[in-house]
């Protein structure tokens, strides 16, 4: 019921955005994305009624423009110098309080439609109370990466933040708890939800309701340093059942599966573990992100490469080579040693 | 270009040495050479802010690029916003203000000349120690780095944890200096506007200039001063073992941006309202009529300067704020609207029914009009804290606030410069070059700045050096680099015609606009007394009273 309705004000939507303001309106087709990362394309709670309020506001400006800006050119045209002019002055008007006080009460009116629309929408989400059945995140910004914990749950990973679908029927909407180990950041996921700062010592949060499930793009929209532009968001919204295998399977040890290897050895003996933790070894860093099910995860340097053995052993290599800037030290390895370590971490699954 | 270029020919310039010319406009408190002083520095400025802005550009140009690294992208975006807004546009507004004010006024000077130098001089070294990080960021080592913290600078990323080294320091001292130059320059502008008119001028009968720039000044001591005691709780962070923005140890990173902003968005209007001052001297004289609605564009103004220091934290709609205060927030920034939309009407009403005639200043003021509608209405849209939780330091906002700056304020500047280069050099400048300014800038601006706000409603933050293949932002990004190459042709065009006009230029004469306010009473230059008597006005446009006494201004005021 409630999507059908939301999808109809969309279609809706759409068209009155179409009449306002062409050029936007390519890019505000819900079903395909102009861009992995388009805010007109909302797949999730509060950017699907941040969307529905900006398009009143498109509407609303692009009236005004439309009518100030066609005043504008009438004058510009009718009121210009002709060639055949006498020479004389034009009318010398001082003014009127007439027109001075009605094109200050209507765009008082305006002002006041805007703000009560927009004070709605600001409600509806900030005032939004936490369901029993959500899933709980916290979310902590780093330089240049992000922790994702599930208390709840018992789950700690790291730059692929995975939440479950929330169907209409069953809602299992996920709350985001932010807080920032170093500088501020923000995550900013533009088809889930408006941005919010993650500011340390200043813990915030943020809801999200997705209705799709996909891979959804986003990253750091608050400047946090040297590599802001490559501290990537990417949130995997699966099916419950999806979800929850996944869940089960962060659980397991993933330890045992090159224990006694050379590569193992390599880890444990070098810097690697003040910063990275293995559940189930002697490496409990958190300095960086924990490895335990490294290679669960798509991605490595959050997001900024694919989790292939050619990447990671580049990456260990030379950090810089990928994301220059980037903590992380290059450990000064031999040939051998890499290998071995590469094909250690390609153990943790 | 040289301050000694720009100086205007007298008769006894010839007879002077060189190094006694210089020492003229070094020790100088004449109003008119200091505001020429902060003009041509601020155009120096402008040209090396621009030569980071194209960097800047040419290494966004396409995806991955690796024109320069992170670490220079960074101190080039810091550097070129910190530039452009204290080291260019308030010097060059500050300049025509010192300039125009005593003119207009019926003065000779300002009420403070020693002041004024003073100020201009500290602003001039305010500059000069930013770009010094240069040089001397790393301490002894002699090798420095321009800041890395971005135009706000954010705490924590100023602790001493996170900047290591002077740049941040450079930072916080170059603005700190170039604050007590613009408070010095504020009060001055305040006092010579209440206490040095002429007889006859009363407040109702000032041009719409003065107003607007009085107002300005009253910003400008209201919100600069928070900005210095910002700076100066950051230096106690930094080297005295202060806590105010150490969140490591208790200290709150949320009340820097607080600092910042009560003073950041004043500044923007600060900054705005002496180009709509420019505006309102402009469009009356090229549509031949006075300023429609006089009392209600100064009503307007000082509401705008009211409004403008309670809307701060729409700049911090996503910090997490509570309902509240964001609801708050967006009334108070919708608020400001309406005044400033009143202003749009007036400026309509007062082409509405006269005879345009566009001559290169008009051109500009025109443009200015229609670009400040459109960059008014995406601050609306930004002003919906919800619209701006997405929004919100994406490239749409960079977009928003370069509409602003640049197709509001820059065109009203451009305007200005052509309007009054007459009354400064004496020479008329080349309209075809000026018209050729005008469309290389209006295009470039266009490619540039429209296009811009697309990444933005497609997910591109800012301050990033580079971005990712396949968000759909690369076309856009290629088309707003191609902008900026117009644009700084179309200034270097704007620069070699004042230099042209400067040297080849015809005369002038002392009223080329068949203007009506007192500056084009006196000579073009005007001399150094600037009135050889006391001018009395009865009117707000004196001039239309002396040349139409059948039927002056002062029977309908």
């Amino acid at each position: 019921m409630r999507s059908q309705g939301s999808n109809k004000w969309r279609v809706l939507g759409s068209q009155i955005l179409i009449c306002v303001c062409g050029s936007v309106a390519a890019f505000a087709d819900p079903a395909a994305p102009f861009s992995p990362t388009n805010i007109f394309s909302p797949a999730s709670a509060p950017a699907d009624s941040i969307f529905g309020l900006s398009l009143f506001v498109l509407a609303v400006t692009g009236a005004i423009f439309l009518v100030v800006f066609s005043l504008l050119l009438y004058s510009v045209v009718k009121f210009r110098k002709r060639q055949s002019d006498d020479g004389r002055e034009p009318p010398q008007v001082y003014g009127s309080n007439q027109v001075e006080l009605a094109w200050t009460i209507i765009p008082v009116l305006i002002v006041v439609a805007l703000f009560m629309a927009t004070a709605r929408v600001i409600a509806i989400v900030q005032k939004q109370t936490r369901l029993d059945n959500a899933i709980e995140v916290v979310a902590i910004g780093h330089q240049f990466w992000w922790e994702y914990r599930y208390p709840a749950l018992g789950v700690v990973t790291a730059n692929e933040l995975h939440i479950p679908v929330s169907d209409d029927h069953h809602p299992t909407p996920t709350f985001i708890r932010l807080l920032s180990a170093d500088t501020d950041h923000s995550f900013w996921v533009p088809r889930l939800a408006g941005k919010t700062d993650l500011i340390p010592n200043h813990p915030n949060s943020m809801w999200i309701a997705p209705h799709q499930s996909g891979i959804y793009l986003g990253q750091c929209a608050q400047y946090c340093g040297t590599q802001h532009a490559k501290m990537l968001l990417r949130v995997y919204v699966q099916p419950r059942a999806e979800f929850d295998r996944w869940i089960q399977q962060q659980h397991q040890s993933s330890a045992v599966n090159g224990a006694g290897s050379p590569g193992q050895r390599i880890f444990e003996l070098t810097a690697c573990i003040n910063c990275h933790t293995v559940r189930g070894t002697v490496a409990n860093g958190r300095f960086g992100p924990d490895l335990t099910h490294l290679m669960s995860r798509d991605t490595i340097a959050a997001g900024a490469a694919k989790n292939t053995a050619e990447n990671l052993r580049e990456w260990i290599l030379n950090p810089d080579l990928i994301k220059p800037g980037s903590l992380m030290p290059a450990m000064q390895l031999s040939d051998q040693d890499l290998d071995a370590l590469t094909a250690y971490l390609e153990t943790l699954r | 270009m040289s301050t000694e270029s720009i100086a205007w020919p007298s008769t006894e310039a010839e007879s002077r040495s060189f190094v006694d010319q210089i020492h003229e406009w070094v020790a100088t408190v004449d109003h008119k050479r200091l505001g020429i002083l902060y003009i041509v520095y601020a155009l120096l400025f402008l040209l090396i802010g621009g030569v980071e802005a194209i960097v800047i550009r040419i290494q966004l140009i396409r995806p991955h690029n690796n024109f320069v690294s992170p670490q220079v992208f960074n101190r080039m975006f810091t550097m070129h916003g910190t530039t452009m807004i204290f080291f260019v546009i308030m010097p060059v507004l500050f300049g025509f203000a010192n300039y125009l004010i005593p003119l207009m006024i019926g003065a000779r000077d300002m009420a403070f000349p020693r002041l004024n130098a003073f100020s201009f001089w500290m602003m001039a070294f305010g500059g000069l120690l930013l770009y010094f990080s240069l040089v001397g960021a790393n301490g002894l080592y002699g090798a420095g780095n321009a800041p890395d913290v971005g135009w706000f600078a954010y705490a924590p990323l100023t602790s001493q944890t996170f900047s290591l080294g002077h740049s941040t320091d450079f930072w916080t001292l170059a603005l700190l200096v170039s604050g007590f130059g613009s408070i010095g320059t504020a009060i001055n502008i305040i006092a010579t506007v209440l206490c040095m008119r002429c007889p006859g001028m009363t407040l109702a009968k000032m041009p719409l200039f003065a107003w607007l720039n009085l107002v300005m000044a009253g910003l400008v001591i209201l919100c600069v001063s928070p900005l210095t005691a910002a700076q100066i709780m950051l230096l106690v962070d930094r080297y005295l073992g202060g806590h105010f923005f150490d969140t490591q140890a208790g200290g709150s990173a949320v009340i820097w941006m607080h600092f910042f902003w009560i003073f950041g968005h004043p500044e923007v209007y600060v900054l705005v309202l002496p180009a709509f001052a420019f505006a309102s001297e402009i469009i009356p004289v090229f549509s031949r009529k006075p300023i429609f609605g006089y009392a209600v564009m100064v009503g307007a103004t000082v509401a705008i300067g009211f409004i403008s220091m309670s809307v701060w934290a729409h700049h911090m709609f996503t910090v997490g704020m509570s309902a509240n205060a964001n609801t708050f927030f967006v009334l108070s920034t919708m608020a400001i609207a309406v005044p400033t939309g009143i202003k749009i009407f007036n400026w309509l009403a007062t082409m509405w029914g006269g005879k345009i005639e566009f001559k290169t200043p008009m051109l500009f003021c025109i443009a200015f009009l229609f670009q400040f509608l459109l960059a008014g209405l995406t601050g609306v849209m930004l002003s919906v804290a919800p619209f701006n939780w997405q929004l919100g330091n994406s490239y749409f906002v960079v977009a928003h606030f370069h509409y602003v700056i640049v197709g509001g304020i820059l065109f009203c500047l451009f305007g200005a410069f052509y309007y009054w280069f007459p009354k400064m050099s004496g020479k008329m400048y080349s309209e075809t070059l000026g018209r050729l300014h005008f469309w290389l800038f209006f295009i470039g601006f266009h490619l540039t700045f429209d296009f811009m706000h697309i990444p933005g409603l497609l997910g591109m933050p800012r301050r990033i050096y580079t971005y990712e293949p396949g968000r759909g932002w690369d076309t856009w990004n290629f088309i707003v680099t191609v902008g900026v190459f117009f644009q700084a042709i179309a200034i270097l065009v704007f620069l070699g015609n004042l230099l042209w006009s400067y040297y080849r230029g015809q005369t002038a004469g002392n009223d080329p606009w068949d203007a009506w306010t007192l500056e084009w009473s006196t000579n073009s230059p005007p001399p150094a007394y600037n009135f050889s008597t006391t001018p009395t006005v009865r009117s707000r446009r004196p001039l239309w009273d002396l040349k139409h006494p059948d039927d002056p201004d002062w029977n309908y005021e």
